[in-house]
């Protein structure tokens, strides 16, 4: 029950979510679906066999103009801002100086303008930091009069090409403008399900006729929170508060990709000395996949033992229904990440076999250019 | 008789023995069951002590025993299909046999009309 006094906020689909049945949960300050009629496993499957429609309106789109821009973002995250090329996304990192994640954000580049999306449990810190660090000539908005809905799967392209939308050379990690129905939509080919996919930003005003209009396709089922979850988790995603936080290193957590080239060279991000030093050397705990053996799941907090000694942790853990078994993430010594190494979850005394695997549980299917 | 306790889960008792089952509400709030842990028969509980798990996809939920006794029969067959757990089943999938020590444990547990009321 829903104790706050802080009513919750709502997107623009909620009475969509509601008439097609769904279980509507608090999440981050929203009131979010968890599931539809289907139930988390049935919407998990059709989204990796077919296509599956999310509302993520949730998240916070903020876009940043004028000169200084891209100095700013660089001040803040490891990319090299200035190598994202128009039409182009990166997956980044807010870091704070001890080297930790503040939060993970996407940030592309469309029409000139830097187009971020943070995770709606850390917009309003997330904005207060990017307000902070503003520099003259910087322009920041906050683009809540926007929805953004996924699509994601291996039809969700067909969806969108029934509905007229020209596809061809849009890969993974790109961004576009794309006309649905009348609609000027900013489509990016990305997603956090590990499969191929799009997030649509369009007009929150026009959200509820486009997403009824997805929906319409008999390819695409909707698709709530909890199903979100078992695909990122088998997709071996991180998400922030649980594999990610202000005192996890990037590279713990399996993110050297997010550290680029030349920022790395220059060493001129928030927490570079600690982090560089993990990237050199390897971080003393790493993030691995666990595979709990005899069909119990194992949950976040769950300490994770090799004879009794305590060698980590599990971060994010329940049910893979691609894998149809029990999956869970967490963090090892690195003498332990090899996979294969058998551990013990601890869990409410409880002992539950686990075995190290590596990332992700199930292969990404990303279009690649 | 049929009773309900505020945690969802039923007991049906027939002379000194009751089975015991979870709310098609609890099965229904569960969402997708993917494993369950039964007791043991033979094993002696307490009226609340803890009996059993469910598992579902997000979480883990403990079913409560609503009455002390002697665990004398177990359902293993439930865990061969866990899909088979609907709310429309919750009476057929009972859990376990309990002897009850004391009938007075059902007294301050509910009837239907007063468990279908609690959840609305």
């Amino acid at each position: 029950m829903e104790t706050s006094k802080t009513p919750l906020h709502t997107t623009a689909l909620h009475a969509f979510h509601v008439a097609h049945g769904a279980r509507m949960v608090p999440f981050a300050g929203w009131d979010m679906p968890v599931q539809y009629a289907d139930g988390i496993k049935g919407e998990h499957l059709a989204t990796r066999d077919s296509a599956g429609l999310f509302d993520v309106s949730h998240m916070a789109q903020v876009w940043l103009s004028g000169p200084g821009a891209e100095a700013m973002l660089e001040s803040l995250t490891p990319t090299d801002v200035g190598a994202i090329g128009e039409g182009r996304v990166r997956y980044s990192l807010f870091l704070n100086e001890a080297g930790g994640v503040l939060d993970d954000l996407m940030i592309a580049r469309l029409d000139g303008v830097l187009q971020l999306v943070v995770n709606a449990g850390r917009a309003d810190h997330d904005i207060a930091h990017l307000r902070a660090h503003l520099t003259d000539g910087v322009e920041m908005e906050v683009k809540s009069d926007r929805a953004l809905l996924a699509l994601q799967g291996p039809q969700s392209p067909a969806v969108l090409e029934r509905l007229g939308v020209d596809l061809a050379g849009f890969h993974f990690m790109q961004i576009g403008h794309f006309t649905i129905d009348g609609v000027d939509c900013i489509i990016t080919r990305s997603g956090y399900t590990g499969e191929d996919g799009f997030e649509i930003s369009m007009p929150a005003a026009e959200a509820e006729r486009l997403a009824a209009l997805l929906f319409a396709d008999a390819a695409v089922s909707l698709v709530g929170l909890g199903a979100r979850d078992t695909l990122r988790l088998e997709a071996g995603l991180p998400l922030w508060g649980h594999e990610l936080d202000e005192t996890i290193n990037p590279v713990a957590a399996g993110l050297r990709f997010a550290l680029s080239k030349r920022r790395r060279e220059a060493a001129d991000f928030p927490g570079a000395e600690p982090i560089l030093t993990d990237f050199t050397n390897g971080a003393p705990r790493q993030l691995v996949g666990l595979l709990p053996q005899g069909g119990r799941p194992v949950r976040d907090g769950a300490e994770l033992a090799l004879d009794g000694t305590i060698v980590g942790h599990v971060t994010s853990g329940g049910f893979g229904p691609s894998l149809d078994a029990p999956a869970a993430l967490g963090f090892v010594d690195a003498v332990l990440s090899t996979p294969g190494t058998e551990l013990m979850a601890l869990t409410r005394g409880r002992e539950t076999p686990v075995v190290t695997a590596a990332l992700p549980l199930v292969p990404h299917r990303y279009v690649r250019g | 008789m049929l009773r309900y306790t505020t945690d969802h889960e039923w007991i049906n008792l027939e002379g000194d023995t009751g089975k015991v089952g979870i709310s098609p509400h609890a099965i229904e709030q569960l969402g997708d069951i993917v494993f369950v842990e039964l007791p043991e028969a033979g094993t002696s509980v307490a009226r609340g002590d803890s009996v059993a798990v469910f598992e579902s996809v997000k979480a883990a939920s403990d079913i409560y025993s609503p009455a002390g006794g002697e665990i004398t029969e177990v359902n293993t067959a439930l865990l061969d299909d866990l899909t088979a757990i609907t709310p429309e089943r919750a009476h057929d999938c009972w859990l376990f046999k309990i002897r009850v020590e004391s009938a007075g444990d059902l007294d301050e547990l509910m009837d239907e009309s007063a468990y279908n009321a609690m959840i609305g």
